[in-house]
């Protein structure tokens, strides 16, 4: 039989999927570890994003980060975290996944501020508003599109990194690919090819809902710049 | 290829160990060498096939939406499940990695070419177009080298992401550094072999990088006198 029946018939064992180990519990471990990742890595990258962005410093760092997390292989990370303080397990995995958030967000939530027109800005320093009154009530409503095409990005690629996790044990639907190949390639091939549609389609669908999310959460009057918001953020992290 | 690794390594499991690099030079090199031929191989199948494809899609606008949209995508795909759908058809080996690493080297090339392409303005290809360039002499001539920016940085976006990718290829056996990184962690967390796989990743991808970045200051001398004056 050639492996995509095999895979069919994989994914239509429904022991495949209610074992322990199984579909279900993966796709539970997948969910729960990159969504910890991407609330770590807007944790951090958000406020220190809109920040920069606010005071207009540190350009070269947020252009930096982008490009040695891009050198840096997902591997690498993956295997040095759990021998630091962080200990193996989810953690590790969780802050490995985090690091590779942080670009996106953080470059959408730079630019986000620097596109804010300055004239809003004088106007709003104008009526009297503090620093911090600029940067909460005119410059992060402004910035909206920017930070929720950041997040899609960010989320979209930590749920496609999740799957490399399996490589250190860390659970996850890339697991079942792992498996499969640990089987050898001949016993192994439907898993292998139904573990890769499974994956796939979790980083497809979850793109899908979150260009969703982006529309709902921007407000009518800036949609027409969330075109120009997704190229930017394609742009800044292209490459991922 | 075999790792024969050898353990007289300074006591306590150090992060950096010149013991480490002395005693395994050869396998350290191997996996460097195959690396750095997988990444040349791949970003120039990449380029050789992506150039003519951004071409077609700036030529005939109806591919264009297609083309990116099918980039999108396939951008999507997580890259252990590309492994998965390949490796089944393509077997166990250097095959497998060079088509995943391939693929993805390719979609970066293609949206930066693509998007360097749509930057040429107008007039200056009606200016062309009035010069009596046909449309091969104005590809050339013309519209490629102003694309050559975007087409460089897709380029060595394509690199840089293609060091770090190959990594991945472990899964079946052919990760070249990140079989280093990878069975040093399977050997009792070996910590020295780990960084030295990762930091001569991250060097391979900065030099790989630098030369790009030189040979565009070398192919377009026009930039640098814009930039310097």
């Amino acid at each position: 039989m050639n492996p995509v029946g095999q895979a069919v018939l994989w994914l239509n064992d429904p022991l495949n999927w209610t074992n322990p180990g199984g579909v279900l519990d993966r796709l539970g471990e997948h969910l729960t570890m990159s969504a910890a990742a991407v609330l770590l890595g807007c944790l951090v990258a958000w406020p220190l994003g809109l920040w920069l962005g606010h005071t207009g410093r540190g350009g070269g760092l947020v252009v930096l980060v982008s490009n040695v997390t891009l050198a840096v292989p997902t591997l690498a990370l993956l295997t040095i975290l759990p021998l630091t303080f962080l200990g193996f397990g989810r953690p590790a995995v969780v802050v490995a996944l985090a690091v590779f958030a942080v670009p996106p967000l953080l470059a959408n939530a730079y630019t986000g501020v620097r596109q804010v027109d300055p004239e809003a800005r004088d106007a709003a320093r104008g009526m009297g508003l503090s620093g911090g009154q600029v940067l909460r009530r005119v410059e992060l409503p402004l910035a909206v599109p920017y930070l929720a095409a950041g997040f899609r990005t960010a989320a979209v690629q930590v749920i496609a990194t999740a799957a490399l996790a399996s490589f250190v044990d860390g659970g996850g639907l890339g697991q079942i690919i792992r498996a499969g190949f640990g089987l050898d390639i001949a016993a192994g091939g439907g898993q292998i090819i139904a573990g890769g549609v499974l994956v796939a389609g979790l980083a497809v669908l979850a793109e899908g809902v979150l260009a969703l999310v982006e529309r709902v959460v921007t407000p009518r009057a800036l949609r027409p710049a969330v075109r120009p918001a997704q190229r930017r953020a394609a742009d800044a992290t292209a490459g991922n | 290829m075999s790792f024969q690794l050898s353990y007289r390594a300074a006591p306590g499991n150090p992060w950096f160990s010149w013991q480490y690099v002395r005693d395994n030079s050869d396998t350290i090199l191997a996996a460097l060498r195959e690396h750095a031929s997988l990444t040349a191989r791949a970003v120039l199948i990449a380029a050789l096939v992506a150039l003519p494809l951004a071409v077609a899609a700036y030529w005939f606008r109806s591919l264009a939406g297609p083309i990116v949209a099918l980039t999108g995508v396939l951008y999507t795909v997580p890259s252990l499940a590309l492994f998965a759908f390949l490796a089944p058809y393509l077997g166990i080996g250097a095959v497998t990695v060079l088509s995943v690493v391939v693929l993805y080297a390719l979609l970066v090339i293609v949206r930066n070419a693509l998007a360097g392409l749509a930057q040429v303005p107008p007039e200056i290809r009606e200016a062309a177009e009035g010069m009596g360039y046909g449309r091969w002499g104005r590809l050339f001539r013309v519209e490629l080298p102003l694309a050559l920016p975007g087409i460089l940085t897709g380029v060595r976006l394509a690199t840089v992401s293609t060091v770090a990718l190959v990594t991945v290829g472990v899964v079946v056996g052919r990760g070249g550094l990140g079989q280093l990184i990878f069975a040093g962690f399977q050997n009792n967390f070996y910590k020295a072999q780990i960084m030295t796989g990762t930091v001569l990743c991250v060097l391979l991808a900065l030099v790989l990088d630098l030369i790009l970045l030189g040979a565009g200051r070398l192919l377009m001398p026009w930039l640098r006198a814009r930039s310097s004056s």
